[in-house]
């Protein structure tokens, strides 16, 4: 076997990396708001946490449990925009290309689908990580949080890792612009939604009401953000966190061909009906 | 550098004419080996398109429009091929057939022997494609833009930076509008490098799908002129589409002019205007073809459509 073709598949995956990358750049300005918009949205969230005393009328929390509630809230907010960028880079790939009006272009480009997710998949976590680790900063100063207990290391693992999951969901939601060029791309923001719901990421899921605790169980967005929260917060080592990297490799190892072969259907699909035209 | 001499006989407005030189080769190898005489079969295809009613309004009526209505034709390795006929007459249609982009509802469109269908990708590799409407990503520079496809058709990233400005501005495309965005040029200068772009890939197969739609005359000619010139260099098969009667008399070796998806004559430019030739009549153009096959004039026909 040799690996040269798989090396060629690889390098051309790269043109959607710089590709990706120049669009970023020439569009800087509106970065800067994607970014204040971002820390806005992380900041009112963990001001939650700063008002209970307030809203309740009587000191509930101390200033410790406050500070916990502070980590707690900031960790769902930064955990779930990260995995947003990624979920949304990979499933917005068609409707972006429609909307440029190169997605004939780029569909008959001789490059496998695989090819075309896994360059928009490696855009999509180094765009997420720069991203998430700006808010970070942000809120970490903000709030004067206490980060020394922090695993760093091992946050970052179950962050990376348990992206693939989110790539493979991310490739079956981009045939929803596939399929429905009107409407496909706001209802990605529904698959989104529902993932928010059952992940556990303002709540711990093992509180929530169910169905929606049942449901959690499926979502691998839910252990991504206990791997987290129990690196960041209880300062848990890569030893610690390794059962859950492994759930979430395999979970990611699974939905990734799954996702690719889902869309393969729908390109087919498309391809029958003339809905890869540019303009639906 | 080497003149064509196709080239400036008929384009003197090209400032600095393509060379082979200029060109990528193919990184490809065929799986098999490729039709020696044909470049294109197509073999009674037909694609129907249907809409379907609304999810939430049932009452709304499903459309179903024939584009392409079982067609046949066979374009030679070498041959620019022009595919005459008004608006919606099926003609895009056709090339995203060739392009993999569609799939036919019956028949078989062959690319060098390959099935569109069973041989996606080694199609791919064979063929580009310019349409109508210059697709770019509009606030990359046309470098930006070039190198994205020269990094999809793995043409080395190197070669392929030099090779682009070499191309683009044999095209007369200026040095600052090269590393410009997309949107701050002409739509001329827009599928210019739109032809650029197909020319980085050196495909042996060139389907273009109205590309001098909507240009000036000025940049028709330049257009028209490397068109001309990918293959007299580079020994290319181009596939045109248009309904600019002019242009496809001067650009095509035959031409096949279609009216509501069938193909309605075949045959060279001088044996179209030989079916209404009246002994002691004017030269008749192709205009008068079309009317005397469809009983339409194309203008109307477009206006209909």
């Amino acid at each position: 076997m040799t690996l040269a073709a798989p090396m060629q598949e690889l390098r051309a995956s790269y043109a959607f990396v710089e590709r990706n990358i120049n669009l970023t750049k020439r569009y800087w300005g509106w970065e800067v708001v994607w970014m204040l918009y971002t820390i806005a949205n992380s900041l009112a969230v963990v001001f939650i946490a700063q008002s209970v005393n307030t809203a309740v009328g009587e000191d509930v929390l101390t200033k410790a449990t406050e500070q916990e509630l502070i980590l707690f809230l900031a960790i769902g907010a930064l955990v779930w925009h990260y995995l947003a960028v990624v979920f949304e880079t990979v499933s917005d790939m068609i409707s972006w290309e429609r909307w440029e009006g190169t997605i004939e272009y780029t569909f008959m480009a001789p490059v496998k689908r695989s090819t075309h997710m896994v360059g928009t998949a490696l855009f999509s976590l180094v765009y997420g990580l720069i991203h998430t680790a700006v808010v970070l900063v942000v809120i970490v100063v903000v709030f004067g949080l206490d980060m020394e207990n922090a695993n760093y290391l091992s946050a970052t693992l179950v962050l990376v890792v348990g992206s693939l999951s989110l790539v493979g969901i991310g490739i079956m939601g981009a045939i929803l612009p596939l399929l429905f060029p009107e409407k496909g791309s706001q209802m990605t923001h529904v698959v989104q939604a529902a993932l928010v719901l059952v992940s556990g990421v303002y709540i711990k899921a093992s509180e929530m009401p169910e169905p929606l605790a049942t449901m959690s169980v499926f979502s691998p967005a839910r252990y991504v953000i206990d791997g987290i929260r129990g690196a960041l917060v209880d300062g848990k080592g890569v030893v610690d966190v390794a059962p859950t990297l492994v759930g979430l490799f395999i979970s990611g190892a699974v939905l990734i061909p799954v996702g690719v072969y889902v869309f393969s259907i729908g390109e087919r699909y498309a391809k029958r009906t003339g809905r890869l035209k540019r303009n639906g | 550098m080497t003149t064509n001499p196709a080239t400036t006989a008929t384009a003197p407005q090209m400032e600095a004419p393509m060379t082979t030189a200029t060109l990528a080769e193919p990184a490809h190898t065929p799986a098999r080996p490729l039709s020696d005489t044909i470049a294109v079969e197509v073999n009674d295809v037909t694609k129907v398109f249907t809409s379907r009613p609304g999810l939430f309004n049932r009452k709304k009526i499903g459309k179903r429009v024939v584009a392409v209505d079982h067609i046949s034709l066979t374009v030679h390795k070498g041959e620019i091929f022009g595919v005459l006929g008004p608006n919606g007459t099926g003609k895009s249609t056709l090339i995203r057939l060739m392009s993999t982009l569609l799939m036919p509802d019956t028949g078989s469109v062959r690319i060098f022997g390959f099935d569109v269908e069973k041989d996606e990708a080694e199609v791919k590799r064979l063929i580009n494609r310019v349409s109508v409407e210059a697709s770019f990503f509009k606030k990359l520079s046309p470098m930006e833009n070039l190198m994205y496809g020269a990094r999809l058709y793995s043409v080395e990233p190197g070669l392929a930076r030099r090779r682009i400005a070499e191309i683009l501005r044999s095209l007369g495309i200026e040095e600052h509008s090269i590393w410009s965005p997309m949107e701050d040029m002409s739509r001329g200068m827009q599928q210019k490098v739109a032809i650029a772009r197909a020319f980085l890939t050196a495909p042996v197969l060139l389907l273009l799908d109205e590309p001098t739609t909507g240009l000036d005359p000025h940049s028709k000619r330049e257009v028209q002129a490397a068109v001309r010139e990918i293959r007299a260099t580079h020994d290319a098969t181009v596939l045109l589409t248009t309904h600019d009667m002019q242009e496809a008399d001067e650009l095509c070796d035959r031409i096949a002019i279609v009216d509501t998806g069938r193909v309605v004559a075949l045959d060279t430019p001088a044996a179209l205007k030989a079916i209404v030739r009246e002994p002691g009549g004017p030269e008749p153009s192709l205009e008068d073809v079309f009317l005397k096959l469809t009983g339409k004039k194309l203008e109307d026909a477009d206006k209909v459509d």
